[in-house]
């Protein structure tokens, strides 16, 4: 009896922190709908904050004054850095897609987790306890900590505090109307921009007091942005985005889930708190409180950027093909390695572009099925002892099922809530992977991964991985100049004619889905035998990020855009990782700079720079919103 | 005149408000029938179900005696019922003639192939649709580069690829300069003459629906106010009566004397 | 004397679609002027580009005498030029006297300023339910809400899109009783109907658009007298 209510206890303690950087989330999305990956980071800097202000300030103001004085003082300073933000990046995201703005917020993520690095050092930084919280309360023969009564007391203290200003003041009626009409809310008078700037701080603060209390319990690492952000998706996901209520309920539903479901299921409460999420979103796609997303016209479609005339491609692509062919002969085995990972990650790439600039479809976890095609491979050879040639087969056909299962999922949902299934679906692959250790491995996941006997040299497994990728990509370019691909292009531009002209969109869909995942599954099965081992990595956000990079520097709108891509980002990896200590700042630089202004690409760049020198071509294409409906 | 398309006693509601009640009419074979009405009179609800786009709450749509009501637009579509939009819609990073080889490949359930080259197929059957609608010199153009007129044709084209007996318009002119509008009327009364293609249509422009429709349906708050030629309609005092919103039709005289 | 509000050469567009094509007009201070035309011929897309709502627009567009052509929405706000969307956009969630709060704006110089008691006078059915939240009121009364929030920013003018649209005739009465008192008040009114016998009740001048352009401009009496202009383009 005691045992459980302990647990129950435990489960709300954390509801309480999970609620107050959720509830900042959810607010900010309702307002500016913008997915804000950063709001981990800040929550991260609530604790950093923390660690560096309570010393000076105990000593000045004694231990409780001090403690308390500094809690303060972290607040404000993650307000101020979510209201930079704001005013620096977000403000100019407002009309992007949601890829585009999860991808930037993304790369604050990467650039903050360096600079804490930086500053801070990579060591964990130990906090003090909370002053007059240190002891436990006793529950039968269980001890439960003081401060976690506090910690559950917080949650609903700032839900009352949120909803009283959210009501009662002049400021949390304009951020109520604002999330329902922004516009009419500018229409009436009111300061909307500033008014953005400020539900930033607010929810800022917000995250910084998470982090800020998190630091008696844990110490602050350079991890918990990461980590946070992905629960706190989850909850403000299940709750409806932009439902400070949703939120709370679902913050408690989460936080007992994983205090239970650890003496249920100990290997696998983020698995179970996933699959909560999803079944959610089957029931409900708006989440519990949430109120359905109306899905602005969006870009009508443009024609694919043309950056070659069709002579000079075929001569591009034949003396690209001889490159390729003749390379190992001259090359040292190292380069040899570094273009294997030059066409494993154009094939990734290239796949996910087939459903995302091709279809138009949403998708912030693509690592999923590379995931799937890896540890397919791997798991095949390490406990059944499967030769490479059988697992090759198996990789790209365990990522299919996968995409065949989740795609069921994600196709039926739209805009930012696919988004957040896909990102949900990788990290249920993830924490499997990374709890399930008989299995998988765990952590450090699975080695000895290596070619067949024939297949063993450098060299050899070149021309395999050349002949599988050449041909992979090959199939998925022909497919985009198909009816299939046409279709999904189709939808992508209009899916009201598409049904107006007897399309099935869902099932094309469907089946894009499932070969853009098995072409995913093959680079990761390769990859697998690459480096002889595999782990978490492959599944990691980080790994779907590294996709959704490739594609965008090279550029959505073309087809050899996700190519480019993916030559120059592992050549990047490659030449400037080894000279920084801070790659992730670089990587999160370059995406910011990408999405802000080439948000075309190379692709893009190029073919602007192409169509300059060569005024035969068509005239510059009009990008087209669709208007609003008039009349009726 | 034998009877296409019976609509009997269809309704819709929004959230406890009547957007069309009780709404019954018939059209025949090669008829061209205007809908016409002042905003929020129920005309893009009424297309819409007729559509697939929105499942009546109660009433019955057939064609050609067989219950449509409630089916998906692609399925409708199936049965020979085109479909053009108000804000016109098609594949702007497709070219116009691929646009129309996308339906025609539709239609014979061919979409799902990956390997055959879309380009190739039916190219020809696409380019003579395309002649149909006078834009055969743009067949290569990308959509998102034409004039605003001329996405309108390439729709027309696109919804004639599966020989419709049925064509629903919604608007057909709107968003197009006064001057292109007759242009295009002309094209859709000689195309749909000569496959006997019956056009349900709504519209703002007067002049299109008084010199096209062959009978005029009047909508005002979700229910037919007046039906017929479009002199009965415009002697109606009930339209009149919506037009100018006198209570009393009388009264506007008096007030000018 | 210079007007108040003067759009000139304004051209629209949906996406590819022009609407709008060389619009002209004034309002000088204190007139009330209706923009007439059937649905579907460009008098909603006037008032939005006047406020700055549509993405493509060209033209000139001066309120008191200075260009507002890019200014944000919010800031036309300020200058005191109010807009009542046909659509009439309540915040459904937030109740009557929390809509009202969200128009509130400071009052200004040489314009009526409106409290919640006042518009509660003009309005007595909004007095009635100040705590219902606006997904619960009668189209009516939300179309009252919404010109009532307007009112609560101390506009010197008032765009109204539509306002009598949809409305039951008692309704519509109640609303020429209340643009009439907003006349009295010395307001500006630039508003755009369908229902000429409403129109004739409250307006001084009219124009008549057609298919985007300005067929007619003039005194409401003349436009009455002129039988052509109005079997042509309000009739059917």
């Amino acid at each position: 009896m005691w045992e459980i209510t302990t647990q129950v206890l435990t489960g709300l303690a954390s509801a309480s922190n999970l609620f107050l950087v959720a509830c900042g989330l959810t607010l900010i999305f309702g307002v500016t709908r913008v997915v804000n990956f950063a709001h981990g980071s800040i929550y991260m800097l609530g604790a950093y904050a923390m660690v560096t202000f309570v010393s000076p300030m105990r000593e000045y103001l004694g231990p409780t004054l001090g403690f308390w004085a500094a809690v303060a003082a972290s607040v404000i300073f993650a307000a101020v850095v979510a209201a930079l933000i704001e005013v620096v990046l977000l403000r100019r995201l407002y009309r992007s897609n949601h890829l585009f703005q999860l991808l930037a917020t993304f790369g604050v993520v990467l650039i903050v987790q360096d600079l804490v690095i930086l500053v801070w050092g990579a060591d964990d930084i130990l906090g003090p306890r909370a002053p007059g919280l240190t002891g436990f309360v006793s529950l039968g023969e269980h001890r439960f900590p003081a401060y976690s009564i506090f910690m559950i007391a917080v949650g609903p203290v700032v839900f009352l505090a949120l909803w009283l200003i959210l009501h009662r003041t002049r400021w949390g009626t304009l951020i109520r109307a604002a999330s329902q009409d922004k516009e009419m809310v500018g229409l009436l008078g009111a300061r909307d921009k500033l008014l953005m700037t400020s539900v930033l701080a607010l929810g800022g603060a917000l995250a910084g007091l998470a982090g800020a209390l998190q630091i008696p319990m844990q110490p602050a690492n350079a991890f918990m942005d990461v980590s946070i952000i992905t629960e706190a998706f989850v909850i403000t996901v299940i709750g409806g985005m932009g439902s400070m209520t949703g939120a709370f309920l679902a913050a408690i539903l989460v936080g007992l889930i994983q205090a239970l479901g650890i003496q249920l299921f100990p290997k696998s409460t983020l698995v179970l708190v996933f699959l909560v999420m999803a079944i959610v979103l089957v029931i409900r796609p708006w989440g519990l409180l949430g109120r359905p997303e109306v899905e602005a016209g969006g870009a009508m479609g443009e024609p694919p950027e043309r950056i070659l005339s069709p002579n000079t491609t075929r001569f591009a692509l034949a003396a690209l093909a001889i490159f390729l062919l003749l390379a190992p002969q001259f090359m040292s085995e190292y380069h040899v390695g570094l273009l294997i990972e030059v066409l494993l990650m154009s094939l990734f790439a290239f796949s996910l572009n087939f459903i995302l600039g091709n279809g138009g479809l949403v998708s912030f976890g693509h690592a999923a099925y590379f995931g799937l095609g890896a540890y397919g491979a791997a798991l095949a050879v390490y406990h059944w002892r499967w030769p490479m040639e059988a697992a090759l087969v198996l990789g790209p056909l365990v990522a299919a099922a996968g995409a065949l299962v989740f795609g069921w999922f994600v196709l039926r949902l739209a805009g930012v809530y696919a988004a957040m299934l896909t990102l949900a679906i990788a990290q249920i692959l993830w924490s499997l992977a990374f709890q399930w250790n008989e299995f998988s491995g765990g952590d450090n996941g699975v080695n000895g991964i290596w070619p067949s006997a024939w297949a063993q040299s450098r060299v050899v497994f070149y021309y395999v991985v050349l002949l599988l990728s050449v041909a992979a990509i090959g199939a998925l370019w022909r497919a985009t100049k198909a009816p299939l691909g046409y279709t999904l292009r189709a939808g992508r531009d209009s899916p009201r004619r598409c049904e107006a002209i007897g399309i099935n969109l869902l099932t094309h869909r469907w089946a894009g889905f499932v070969l853009a995942g098995a072409a995913a599954g093959l680079s990761g099965a390769l990859f697998a035998f690459s480096k002889g081992t595999v782990d978490t990595h492959v599944l990691s956000v980080h790994m779907t990020v590294d996709s959704l990079v490739m594609v965008l520097i090279g550029g959505v709108n073309a087809i050899t855009g996700p190519l480019m891509g993916g030559t120059i980002y592992p050549l990047l990896k490659a030449y400037i990782m080894p000279l920084t200590d801070a790659w992730r700042m670089f990587l999160g630089a370059v995406i910011l700079l990408t999405v802000l202004l080439f948000p075309q690409g190379l692709a893009g760049f190029l073919s602007k720079f192409s169509r300059r020198f060569n005024s035969s071509t068509e005239p510059t294409s009009v990008s087209l919103r669709v208007a609003s409906e008039r009349g009726q | 005149m034998t009877t296409l398309l019976e609509v009997r006693d269809l309704s819709k509601s929004f959230g406890g408000v009547k957007a069309v009640s009780n709404v019954s009419f018939e059209l025949g074979a090669s008829e061209m029938v205007a809908i016409i009405g002042p905003n929020g009179a129920g005309k893009s609800t009424c297309f819409n179900m007729l559509g697939g786009q929105l499942v009546p709450d109660t009433g019955g749509i057939s064609l050609n005696g067989r219950s449509i009501g409630g089916l998906p637009p692609r399925a409708i579509w199936r049965l020979g019922v085109g479909r053009t939009f108000q804000v016109a819609s098609t594949f702007g990073s497709m070219t116009v003639c691929e646009n129309v080889q996308m339906a025609l490949a539709s239609l014979r359930s061919e979409t799902a192939r990956p390997w055959s080259r879309m380009q190739d197929l039916y190219r020809d059957e696409a380019l003579q649709l395309l002649e149909r609608v006078q834009m055969l010199e743009h067949a290569d153009r990308s959509c998102a580069t034409l004039a605003y007129g001329d996405v309108k044709r390439v729709e027309i084209a696109i919804a004639l690829t599966n020989a419709p007996s049925l064509l629903l318009m919604d608007e057909p002119t709107a968003g197009m300069a006064p001057k292109e509008r007759f242009g295009l009327m002309e094209l859709v009364t000689s195309v749909v003459a000569e496959r006997s293609v019956a056009v349900l249509f709504t519209e703002h422009d007067m002049d299109v629906v008084f010199g096209y429709a062959h009978r005029i349906i009047v909508l005002d708050r979700g229910q037919i106010v007046a039906a017929g030629s479009p002199a009965e309609v415009r002697a109606s005092p009930k339209v009149r009566q919506i037009y100018l919103g006198d209570e009393d039709p009388g009264s506007m005289e008096r007030v000018t004397a | 004397m210079k007007p108040m509000l003067s759009v000139s050469e304004l051209n629209a567009w949906y996406g590819q679609a022009q609407v709008l094509f060389g619009i002209d007009l004034e309002v000088q201070q204190g007139e009330i002027v209706v923009l007439l035309g059937r649905n579907g011929v460009g008098k909603t897309t006037t008032l939005k580009s006047v406020v700055n709502l549509l993405a493509k627009a060209t033209g000139r567009i001066e309120f008191q005498g200075r260009s507002i052509r890019d200014l944000a929405p919010s800031s036309i706000a300020r200058l005191g030029l109010g807009y009542v969307p046909e659509d009439r956009r309540i915040f459904t969630d937030l109740t009557v006297m929390e809509n009202l709060e969200v128009g509130r704006q400071a009052p200004r110089a040489n314009t009526p300023h409106w409290t919640v008691d006042r518009l509660f006078d003009l309005f007595p059915n909004l007095a009635r339910m100040r705590d219902r939240s606006g997904g619960h009121m009668s189209g009516g009364e939300q179309q009252m809400l919404s010109i009532a929030r307007t009112l609560m920013g101390n506009p010197s003018t008032v765009l109204l899109d539509e306002p009598s649209e949809g409305l039951a005739p008692v309704i519509v009465q109640q609303m020429v009783e209340v643009l009439k008192e907003l006349k009295r008040q010395g307001l500006t009114v630039l508003l755009s109907e369908q229902n000429l016998s409403f129109a004739k009740a409250i307006s001084d001048r009219a124009y008549v658009i057609e298919k985007g352009q300005i067929r007619f401009a003039g005194a409401l009496t003349e436009l009455l007298e002129n039988e052509e202009i109005r079997r042509a383009y309000l009739a059917v």
